[in-house]
């Protein structure tokens, strides 16, 4: 009973509080209350989860309606879920301090806060949940939310970019589903265990090969790898920022935890055949995105072709197969939720300050604003992958696993890619940071909400780089437990 | 009669392709809620229809005899109600898009990078 509670707070605490703020948006500062005390509390409940995950005690697993365990719907505290989980509050907590100063009454009226919530509760639903055809609802309901959320101020570009999002992801969607109707034919099961368990038995048919390939081009489309990311970076641009941010940290890296449990965890070695295919996407992911960041100068475009750059080492991660290579690309999912969520939040106070989006026209912020420049130094460093930041060890880790692995190419293809990143990252350093602004005017004060908003990531990836430790056993116990899946 | 419905889902979600890979958005709305209902035979063939039993143990035995599959039917069920939901959700952003704009042409849709930074920043409440 216990373990039902601790299970099921991280999806029902934002769900139901997403059912009061609609109720209460016409109060923009009740609502606001609302919705940050749901929020912490979500993150208290996260925690929780997370401390009974890493317990040796048998696996904390609650199904629903009365059904024993492998036939009915049921939330699992198994591992690379219950860490995004804390990781996916962490970001919604900095992005409702953040919103203090970004989210204006006329955007709570339209929902906001409703909206918001209920994508954290989706996103939970989706790391927690045993059953396939369940993880699928929770990706739509996902999507559903933030269509609403890209769509907050209905200006023309965000309709552009909501229609983008919307037919890229139903698409998507329509590929996974297609893929789990394949797969339970095939299987007679949709329960994650049951289904790796009847697959390392059973010889590869076409059915399992084809749902195999269907479930991937979808949750890859999800996830913004190379061939399909084109829709990403110009909807997240679209969206609010505070939405920006939370997006870039939660959506693909949704997509991509379903990727991983599909590919590592209940397909395992019967994927054998498809890593060559995702070892290609992600290479072409990371030097694409990384030379596309390149032309930007546009500060939300540039951080978008980041997000999905960093999708490519996860994936190298998963090509690579090993545990090694599973462990650093959980490690990689943690880091690069904190960072990128961070640098949207950092953007979003540049365009405060200097009141544009345009690289050209930004600058002079180590002047008007060093406390800003040292919060945002430290996302910029670690996407660099400088040490002592997170990113340096998630790098590492990720060519560590390659060369041990035996696909040195990945590992270079993943050094010049970062080369390409330290090219980029300095770009935006000088430009937004230390070049004199253009602009004669005195750059405005950046609120302090904004500032808090991104301290609280920016702690937590300093924390994450000097004490990796604990990060990488939970990684490598992660890394564990989707190999196990089904045993 | 299996290939039958399997066919008729591999036409369906071929010309589901084809009207989304249209520059017209409502082809577009169309061709995904096209590609939802084929998808959704699919799933239906998937559970096998063969028998048209009800899944329900008969009085006095024990164990169920051959049965249609109840669960591939529960997916469709809320397959069509998410796909209805997303179908709706698009329309509205498609008639958003062609109030705003008065075309229906996905070229005409505006992009963020062709926008100008014009907007004002709304201020805090």
């Amino acid at each position: 009973m216990n373990d039902a509670v601790t299970l099921l707070a991280p999806v029902a605490v934002p769900l139901s509080g997403a059912a009061i703020a609609a109720l209460l948006r016409n109060h923009a500062s009740l609502c606001r209350a609302w919705s940050g005390l749901m929020t912490v509390l979500t993150l208290l409940a996260a925690g929780a989860l997370l401390a009974r995950a890493i317990d040796p005690a048998p696996l904390a697993i609650v199904v629903f309606g009365g059904w024993p365990q492998g036939i009915g719907i049921g939330f699992a505290a198994w591992l690379p879920g219950a860490v995004l989980v804390v990781v996916v509050a962490l970001v919604a907590t900095a992005a409702a301090i953040f919103a203090i100063a970004d989210i204006g009454a006329r955007r709570r009226r339209a929902g906001y806060d409703a909206l918001m919530l209920a994508l954290v509760g989706a996103v939970n639903g989706a790391l927690l949940t045993t059953d396939l055809f369940n993880l699928y609802v929770w990706f739509e309901l996902a999507l559903v939310a933030a269509l609403g959320l890209i769509l907050l101020d209905r200006r023309r570009h965000q309709v552009g970019g909501a229609t983008r999002y919307a037919v890229f992801g139903m698409v998507g969607a329509t590929a996974i589903l297609a893929g789990i109707g394949l797969l339970y034919g095939a299987t007679g099961t949709l329960d994650l265990a049951s289904l790796a368990a009847i697959l390392k038995t059973q010889p590869p048919s076409v059915a399992t090969s084809v749902a195999a390939a269907l479930l991937l081009s979808g949750f890859a489309l999800k996830s913004g790898l190379a061939p399909f990311h084109v829709w990403l970076p110009a909807s997240y641009a679209s969206a609010p920022l505070t939405v920006a941010a939370v997006f870039a940290a939660l959506m693909t890296k949704m997509g991509f935890y379903a990727l991983l449990l599909v590919m590592a965890g209940v397909f395992g070695a019967g994927a054998a055949q498809l890593s060559p295919v995702i070892a290609i996407l992600a290479a072409a992911t990371m030097l694409l995105c990384a030379l596309a960041t390149l032309a930007q100068s546009d500060m939300r475009r540039l951080i978008g072709y980041h997000v999905v750059a960093q999708v490519g080492y996860m994936a190298a991660g998963l090509a690579i197969g090993s545990a090694a290579g599973l462990a650093a690309a959980s490690f990689y999912m943690v880091h690069s939720m904190i960072v990128q969520a961070n640098l949207f939040l950092g953007i979003g106070a540049i365009r405060r300050a200097t009141g544009s989006w345009d690289l050209k026209r930004a600058g002079g912020m180590v002047r008007s604003d060093p406390m800003f420049v040292f919060l945002f130094a430290v996302p910029m460093l670690s996407l660099a992958g400088i040490p002592p930041l997170s990113g340096f060890w998630a790098k590492l880790f990720i060519l560590r696993a390659a060369v041990a692995g035996g696909m040195g190419w990945m590992a270079l293809v993943a050094l010049i890619a970062a080369m390409l990143t330290i090219v980029s990252v300095a770009n935006l350093w000088a430009e937004a940071c230390w070049k004199a602004s253009p602009i004669k005017r005195q750059a405005r004060a950046i609120p302090h909400a904004m500032r808090a908003g991104m301290a609280v990531l920016s702690i937590a990836t300093i924390a994450i780089g000097l004490f990796p430790q604990p990060l990488w056993i939970v990684a490598e116990a992660s890394a564990r437990a989707l190999m196990e899946l089904g045993q | 009669m299996i290939l039958l419905h399997a066919l008729a889902a591999a036409v369906i979600i071929a010309c589901a392709l084809y009207m989304i890979l249209s520059r017209n958005l409502v082809r577009i709305l169309l061709g995904l809620a096209l590609m939802a209902t084929g998808v959704n035979v699919m799933l239906f063939v998937v559970g096998g229809n063969g028998v048209r039993q009800p899944p329900l143990i008969r009085d006095g035995e024990q164990i169920l005899g051959p049965s249609a599959d109840p669960t591939s039917q529960a997916l469709i069920l809320t397959a069509i109600v998410i796909g209805f939901a997303l179908t709706i959700v698009l329309a509205t952003i498609v008639l958003r898009g062609w109030r705003s704009t008065g075309s229906l042409d996905a070229r005409d849709l505006e992009a963020t990078e062709q926008q100008r930074d014009a907007e004002s920043i709304e201020p805090a409440s």
